[in-house]
């Protein structure tokens, strides 16, 4: 006996502890999202998931598929909303994309591209943030995060190491790095770790690779997010 | 200083859910946590050093640099505010020479704002190194000044500095009578567990903190987990601008309180309960450990309670100046050791609270109450209020009345007579339910207090024809924008641009779009953020928009488009640098043709 829910009128089956994001991967529907990543413990904070389940709205990343819900993913509301969300991304901190070497592969930008988003909407915060280039290997410019928390929990979930965590509080959270200067340098990243991979923007950047595919050339560039993401996280149940 | 710091790390039994009893202490002795303190609790708590320094720059209360030997914090509520405190707040400044939000050169002394102290009925209120401050003037002003420059410790300053009355007008239903220690859990023991739980679920008691929800049924689910490890949790925050009658019961009525807990413990198969106390009510906290020390010594704490075979003790845990932490999940997590960051729910605290343990989180009015229930039974609280709203309601009433202090009344009492009995006139308006509630207009004064039309958790404040309708949403509406924890996008980004958005248009640089934009903002910071503060933090601009669209028209410009800048003002750098003044080098805010 298997259990559905209705995404967009669509029926789709789940599995008894999924998420709605989760479900609607597995039925190979795209959810925005930015600081989900299936292969980490959902996190639920940048709320670009955001759908209508039975009339409320519910963060699809962490909130339980459960018999018969009736979602709407895509709606006039919910796609102006999450543009939104994502231009307060961008206003938040400073995102100078042509001068960025993740132009083309950032998540972020991708997300923008996928909601139509032409400019930013909101006044600008001109956040005062870091970079630091202390790391060998690593580079990270404060500018560009998002708090997406993916490299805390890559660090602690598959590296088993904590190099990363969000501290601060409302506007003023900020990433911090557990090492006894907070320099990255001291800190046991490793260019090996998945935390030094896993960010969606161009704050956490590996040095020396910059530029190998030209801009134009790069991942959003020729394909869609939904397209690129279901590619990458869809798992077949044959 | 290291043998200090180990000797507080002693006490707290090295355990990372203390860490923030462990940083008030050290905070207390030293002013600041430094890097090295930092050091040598990440080895001996063995957590990383990041979760201490995220705790540090998540609370209030908590500080990497020195604050000054005698830390001032003036509160920012709009209750004081009404009673002078900008003018205070600058007096004070210049008597102690020192720059609002920093530390004097001598690090004797650091001044600052903070988030409504509690003190709404005896404001201007403030704290001094924690300790509750109220009805500060000028004269008390000077004095503070004096003791301060000649380093006089506190416990020789004037105990009337510190005097924080209860201010009770109205005494109702639970406040006439309460329960004598020990009697609501004799009443417990007598009629059996099922019995106590139906005459509660009889009662209709609804949690008192705001939400509403159900109080018998929160027990009953958290009896039925399977897990029976299992948590009941006070919820003594109080963080709601305009709300100090937790203060009051507490101070007064802590025995019926503690008793409340003792009695969910018993119904819910607890052993260990916490009493969250805002670290504003720090002058609260020697006094109820002696009460808890009376409970133990006369049996109704501890070990083998009343000889019924129940174990349950309470510790009472301090907050460190963080609004968020009234929300049941982040207070949870900070009572972990952790930021006060809400939780996913589900899953919800009565199955997986305090340490993923099925937890009972009530307010404390609602423990206040469940006691005399117990002992009285259901049907007589019933019979109060109305149908969707049992029994009583305390109130703290503040701002433009002659009597602000606690009152309580049945639900359904119509606001009317409230403004009666406090004796407010020419009021233009009312605050309900503080800042995250509803405000509400002169028409309205028939409305009542129920869950069902305006609920409050108790904040109630008065505003008199003088007021300005716009000062009182700036002030909430910076409130929210500092208190946002700042987890999820939609209130953290969105919190921060309602207050540049509507700082705007309030001081008189907005223009025709900007009211609307103003309103879309606001629903999108309602619908889409995490938690309670974020779904609330528009609710102070929706309400008076919806009310008194012309007080923010009036504050527009004529034109169409006006930047959210002072352009000449912002050309000031470049003209310095350019050793430039003529005309050339200003710019008009319009252009001059247009109209
Ligand atoms: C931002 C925020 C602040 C809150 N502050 C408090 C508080 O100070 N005291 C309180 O009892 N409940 C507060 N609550 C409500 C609690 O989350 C919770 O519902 C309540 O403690 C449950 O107790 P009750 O059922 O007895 O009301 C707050 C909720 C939110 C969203
Ligand atoms: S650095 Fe990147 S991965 Fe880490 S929180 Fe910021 S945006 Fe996310
Ligand atoms: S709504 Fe605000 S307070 Fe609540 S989780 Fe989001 S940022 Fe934090
Ligand atoms: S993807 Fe769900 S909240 Fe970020």
């Amino acid at each position: 006996m298997s259990q559905t829910i209705t995404i967009d009128g669509q029926e789709i089956p789940y599995e008894e502890g999924q998420t709605i994001m989760d479900a609607a991967i597995a039925a190979n529907i795209y959810i925005p999202h930015l600081c989900h990543n299936p292969e980490y413990e959902p996190h639920g904070s940048c709320k670009l998931c955001t759908v209508k389940v039975n009339g409320r709205n519910c963060s699809a990343c962490t909130f339980p598929a459960m018999q018969g819900q009736d979602i709407i993913n895509h709606s006039d509301d919910l796609e102006h909303d999450r543009k939104r969300i994502t231009q307060m991304l961008f206003v938040e901190g400073n995102h100078f994309c042509p001068a960025c070497e993740k132009t083309g592969n950032c998540q972020l930008q991708g997300i923008a591209y996928y909601l139509d988003m032409h400019d930013n909407h909101f006044p600008h915060f001109f956040a005062n943030r870091e970079m630091d280039a202390s790391h060998p290997d690593i580079l990270i410019d404060h500018n560009r995060c998002i708090f997406c928390n993916l490299c805390v929990r890559a660090s602690q979930e598959k590296d088993h190491k904590n190099v990363f965590a969000i501290s601060g509080r409302g506007i003023n959270k900020c990433l911090i790095i557990n090492s006894k200067s907070g320099k990255l340098k001291d800190s046991e990243l490793d260019i090996n770790d998945c935390a030094a991979h896993i960010c969606p923007t161009g704050a956490i950047l590996i040095k020396r690779t910059g530029y190998q595919v030209p801009i134009g050339q790069r991942t959003y560039d020729q394909h869609k997010i939904d397209e690129i993401s279901l590619a990458k996280e869809h798992k077949h149940h044959d | 200083m290291q043998a200090f710091i180990q000797s507080v790390i002693d006490k707290y039994e090295a355990s990372p859910v203390r860490l923030l009893p462990i940083l008030r202490d050290i905070q207390a002795e030293y002013q600041h946590i430094s890097g090295t303190t930092v050091e040598q609790l990440t080895t001996a708590l063995n957590i990383p050093r990041t979760q201490i320094i995220s705790v540090i720059e998540f609370y209030s209360f908590l500080h990497a640099t020195p604050t000054g030997q005698y830390d001032l914090l003036i509160s920012d509520s709009i209750t004081d505010h009404m009673l002078g405190k900008q003018d205070l707040m600058a007096y004070f400044a210049s008597q102690l020479k020192v720059t609002i939000g920093e530390t004097r050169a001598d690090g004797l002394v650091s001044l600052n704002n903070t988030s409504c102290s509690g003190m709404c009925d005896q404001g201007p209120a403030g704290l001094v190194n924690g300790h509750a401050l109220t009805r500060l003037d000028r004269p008390r002003i000077d004095a503070i000044v004096a003791l301060i420059n000649q380093q006089v410790p506190l416990t020789q300053w004037p105990t009337e500095f510190f005097t924080v009355d209860d201010n009770i007008y109205l005494a109702g239903l639970l406040l006439k009578n309460p329960v004598t220690p020990g009697e609501a859990l004799k009443a417990r023991y007598q009629k059996g567990l099922a019995e106590t739980l139906k005459e509660i679920e009889m009662s209709g008691l609804r949690g008192r903190g705001g939400a509403g929800f159900k109080t018998a049924l929160k027990w009953r689910f958290c009896s039925e987990e399977a897990e029976t490890e299992r948590y009941v949790v006070c919820n003594a925050d109080e963080g709601e601008p305009g709300t100090f009658k937790d203060r009051v019961l507490l101070n007064t009525y802590a025995h019926q309180v503690f008793e409340g807990m003792t009695l969910c413990a018993s119904i819910i198969g607890a052993e260990q309960g916490f009493l969250y106390l805002r670290g504003e009510y720090l002058h609260l906290y020697n006094k109820l450990q002696n009460i808890l020390l009376e409970r133990r010594e006369a049996g109704l704490l501890g070990h083998n309670i009343l000889a019924q075979g129940l174990n349950f003790d309470i510790e009472i845990r301090l907050g460190c100046g963080a609004y968020i932490c009234g929300e049941e999940s982040a207070l949870i997590e900070s009572l972990e050791g952790k930021r006060g960051i809400p939780r996913n729910r589900p899953p919800y605290p009565v199955s997986q609270g305090f340490l993923n343990k099925p937890t009972v989180v009530n307010n404390v009015e609602t423990f206040f109450a469940a006691s005399k229930i117990a002992v009285t039974g259901g049907q007589w609280f019933a019979s109060v209020g109305t149908e969707q709203s049992q029994g009583t309601k305390i109130l703290s009433i503040s701002g433009d009345c002659n009597k602000p202090g606690i009152y309580e009344y049945p639900f359904g009492t119509p606001i009317i007579q409230v403004l009666q009995d406090c004796g407010a006139a020419d009021v233009l308006g009312i605050q309900i339910g503080g800042p995250s509630g509803t405000f509400i207009g002169q028409d309205e004064f028939q409305r009542t207090l129920a869950f069902e039309d305006l609920a409050t958790g108790g904040s109630f404040i008065i505003f008199n024809q003088t007021r300005n309708i716009l000062d009182i949403v700036k002030n909430f509406t910076h409130f929210f924008a500092h208190e946002s924890c700042g987890f999820c996008t939609p209130c953290r980004v969105g919190t921060s641009l309602l207050k540049k958005q509507l700082d705007k248009i309030v001081d008189g640089y907005g223009s025709a779009g900007d009211v609307a934009a103003l309103e879309e903002l606001c629903q999108l910071v309602k619908n889409n953020s995490h938690c309670g503060l974020g779904q609330t933090a528009a609710n102070p601009i929706l309400s008076t928009l919806q009310r008194y669209p012309e007080n923010y028209a009036q504050q527009l410009k004529d034109i169409s488009y006006e930047p959210g800048f002072d352009l000449d003002a912002s050309l000031e750098t470049a003209r310095r640098l350019a050793k430039r003044n003529d005309a050339g080098a200003h710019l008009a805010q319009v252009e001059d043709n247009q109209v």
